[in-house]
């Protein structure tokens, strides 16, 4: 017999989709029953007063959780997120709920006796209920005590080599997309630099010097699966500038139908026989493609490298071999400002060990940031604020065409003086001597 | 109960103590085929929905099957999710960016006895633990935020008006039958903890109401320059209020300025904005992160106000399958909700959807909504 009737929250158990209310449901009854006799460091009944406080929610239609309180492990300004309920007499076991962010491994590939490791650890000391994964990527525990934390964090360390995530105005743990590993689309190994990237800035991470919060992420090539472009204040996008490599024989397979277009992810409907024309060159957005006597013709130079005739293609076309990636910077969600989206402010580089030439424009990023920022700013709102050749002159890098969709619409110019002959200071008396007042 | 120590010291924090070591090698967890093939894939193919096959220039095959999860996952469910990688795929497992669950195969042989095995199993209350789907021209999980479970802030829940979409669309991750990918994100307050808005179709909880001023404890709560500070639109000044117990210093709000974003109430919590009434979801389309064809584009507001309807969220749910159909029906190949709006036109949009056009869905904030308004004599009746 469940501890709350829950009839709300029993309508989201049917349907096709996972329910997460069976999901808790589920957990509760395993804590009940206790088979494996875990000796519970939270109160046991934690998942049923989690299921009646969003029962009581559902009702009311106003969240009841307060603020996060100044809780955390020593030494570390980030990773555990304090959570308390404004109903505790109502549902003491979720009195104190607060979150532990765990640093989640690139690429998220995970063995099961890892995981299982972070059950054991999970059942214990918390409610057994997780994220996988939060929005910035981490495994995020959900709902545990204050004197679980610093048990939980000895624990993560000492017995599973691991590390907790960021959280507040700190780099927040980076993401990465699948990459290499198993994309052949990517043009960098996204999990090496996002794991060399991670460990470099750790101090970063758990002790928050910043403005606000700053999040790397990276995505191998322009097809984004990471989203880093939207919501990364500094995005690292694969690219590469030679040619496409294409395979002339799978082409003419594309245009017999032997070859599903786009891999088969239109499988689903008849969309018509394969028309080269119309689904790829005409698509192009630059217009750098033609059929030639038969051939695939495409003038690479004008590439802008979209990634559609090689999604609709991938068996007759690759991405070129002198891969890099573009840097783009600035992206945020709508929170204060308005939204951005990234701009490009590094064309390309190499993503070659120790990084160090990614990692001269992080620090020259940061270093202007941390001393012109103010407080909950990001990083995209600063650069609106003091200017995009304001963010070139700190990061060294000279303008180019490349930095703007279009060039400025108005001749408001902040010329600097030592940009224009014979300075700023002028003589009022020898102007005179020639225009009369 | 008893408190079991993990070893760690309260009296000496310092002792022992291991920080900064990250998150795990990456390479400690990928399949041996993975770990063999990095960098050599060739090319994929979706075979079925859900089931996608690379292939590497070595000729080594890695099988995927992906199935939809909720994000939010007891450690009974992670453990059943081990027993299905303990069995088929000798322990490995990954979780994709939009909290789909990834089972890899070395083997074509091994793929129909795992897809099966994911299909069978269901939660006690009817739904599918592990349904498979989510690839190609369909739509995929919705990645969200936790909403009313465990955040301070949310205008609505996430994980239940997820479930209660994710179910209306469910022949859409079984299937690939859309003109091109579909990506439905939702957030539960204005800041956004994921991406939603670059999503085709965006769910936003938002508040409508200024937020209350709790002025006995406001002054002990909070630090008033902060809460001040955090206006984006300058609608907070100090106050001075009389209370039951004397004078206290507070904050005034000019509420026709208020653009109900929340961060004052994020700076200080004697400031909440929560509502039955006021609270609720903007829908919002034709995003997408991608580059592909058109340039990354920001979402559009079209649907102005839906109020919170739990369980089941049905008018949010209803609006959002009359968009996702009139979209896959009108469509051109290859062509995203947003290029589809913007080749049509948004009037078009707004008439094929059956949405009334409201003066809320002009922008006025700040320089940007400027270049939102027509400026040509070019529009369609």
């Amino acid at each position: 017999m469940a501890k709350h009737a829950t009839p709300l929250l029993d309508q989201l158990e049917s349907g096709p989709w996972p329910s997460w209310v069976s999901d808790i449901k589920q957990e509760a009854e395993t804590r009940a029953k206790n088979v494996k006799g875990i000796d519970y460091q939270i109160p046991v009944d934690v998942c049923d007063d989690l299921l009646g406080l969003m029962e009581l929610t559902y009702v009311e239609k106003r969240t009841h959780w307060k603020h996060g309180g100044i809780v955390g492990v020593f030494g570390y300004g980030g990773g555990v997120i304090g959570r308390y309920c404004d109903q505790p007499q109502q549902f003491p076991g979720i009195a104190h709920f607060h979150t532990v962010r765990v640093s989640q491994p690139s690429g998220k590939y995970y063995t099961s006796a890892y995981l299982k490791q972070l059950c054991d650890l999970w059942e214990l000391r918390g409610s057994g209920l997780t994220n996988m994964h939060g929005s910035t990527g981490d495994i995020v525990f959900i709902g545990t005590t204050t004197p679980q934390l610093e048990e939980i964090f000895f624990e993560l360390t000492h017995n599973l080599n691991q590390d907790l995530g960021g959280s507040g105005s700190n780099l927040r743990t980076p993401s990465d997309c699948i990459g290499t590993s198993r994309c052949e689309y990517a043009c960098y190994d996204t999990q090496s630099l996002c794991h060399a990237l991670t460990l470099d800035y750790q101090d970063e991470l758990h002790r928050p010097a910043f403005p606000y919060k700053f999040k790397f992420k990276f995505d191998g090539c322009p097809n984004c699966c990471v989203a880093s472009i939207a919501r990364s204040d500094m995005s690292f996008i694969g690219t590469w500038r030679d040619d496409i490599r294409i395979d002339q024989k799978a082409v003419q397979a594309y245009i017999g139908g032997e070859l599903k277009p786009n891999a088969g992810a239109h499988a689903g409907r008849d969309w018509g026989k394969f028309d080269i024309v119309k689904e790829v060159l005409s698509l192009c957005p630059t217009q750098c493609m033609k059929m030639d006597g038969g051939k695939l013709v495409i003038d690479d130079r004008e590439c802008t490298r979209c990634m559609h005739c090689i999604n609709v293609m991938p068996r007759a076309l690759r991405i070129g071999q002198d891969t890099g990636v573009s840097i783009l910077v600035g992206a945020k969600a709508p929170i204060l400002d308005g939204a951005q989206m990234g701009s490009l402010l590094v064309p390309f580089v190499k993503v070659e060990e120790p990084y160090d030439e990614i990692k001269e424009v992080i620090e020259n990023v940061w270093d202007w940031w941390m001393e012109e920022g103010k407080n909950r700013e990001r990083l995209g709102e600063l650069i609106k604020r003091q200017g995009f050749q304001k963010l070139l002159e700190v990061t060294n890098i000279e303008a180019m065409p490349q930095h703007v969709q279009e060039p400025r619409s108005n001749p408001y110019i902040f010329w600097r003086e030592d940009e224009v002959p014979g300075g700023f200071e002028r003589d009022i008396t020898e102007f005179r001597k020639h225009h009369q007042r | 109960m008893a408190f079991i120590s993990s070893g760690y010291n309260p009296d000496k924090p310092m002792e022992n103590r291991i920080t900064d070591i990250g998150p795990r090698h990456f390479e400690e967890f990928y399949p041996p085929v993975i770990k063999a093939n990095k960098g050599k894939w060739l090319y994929h193919e979706i075979l079925e929905p859900g089931v996608l096959v690379h292939v590497s220039e070595s000729g080594a095959e890695v099988y995927t099957v992906r199935v939809g999860g909720a994000r939010l996952l007891s450690c009974t469910h992670i453990r059943e999710i081990c027993e299905i990688a303990d069995k088929h795929c000798d322990g490995y497992v990954r979780f994709t960016t939009r909290n789909n669950i990834e089972f890899m195969v070395d083997n074509k042989n091994k793929v129909a006895a795992l897809k099966a095995d994911l299909e069978s199993r269901k939660f006690a209350g009817g739904s599918f633990k592990f349904p498979v789907g989510g690839t190609g021209a369909g739509i995929t999980n919705i990645v969200h935020t936790q909403g009313w479970i465990h955040c301070h802030t949310p205008a609505t829940d996430a994980s239940g008006p997820v479930k209660a979409t994710m179910d209306v669309l469910f022949d859409e991750f079984k299937n690939m039958r859309m003109p091109a990918h579909l990506r439905v994100s939702l957030a539960c307050c204005l800041n956004m903890c994921g991406a939603v808005h670059c999503s085709d179709i965006a769910i936003l909880g938002f508040h409508r109401k200024p937020p209350m001023l709790d002025h006995e404890y406001l002054d002990k709560m909070c630090e008033i320059p902060l809460a001040i500070a955090a206006c984006p639109t300058a609608a907070i000044r100090p106050s001075k209020v009389d209370t039951a117990n004397g004078q206290v210093n507070s904050v005034a709000v000019k509420s026709e300025r208020c653009m109900f974003c929340g961060n004052c109430y994020t700076m200080c919590p004697a400031m909440p904005l929560a509502d039955d009434e006021g609270d609720g979801i903007v829908l919002m389309v034709g995003g997408k992160v991608s580059n592909r064809i058109s340039r990354p584009k920001f979402s559009k507001v079209v649907v102005a106000f839906i109020p919170n309807e739990p369980p089941r969220w049905p008018t949010t749910t209803s609006t959002i399958k009359k968009i996702v159909d009139v979209y896959a029906s009108n469509a051109n190949k290859y062509e995203r909700l947003g290029e589809w709006a913007e080749r049509i036109g948004w009037e078009r949009f707004f008439e094929k959807c059956e949405l009334p056009f409201t003066h809320h869905l002009i922008d006025d904030f700040r320089d940007p909504a400027y270049y939102t308004w027509r400026h040509t004599s070019q529009f369609k009746f």
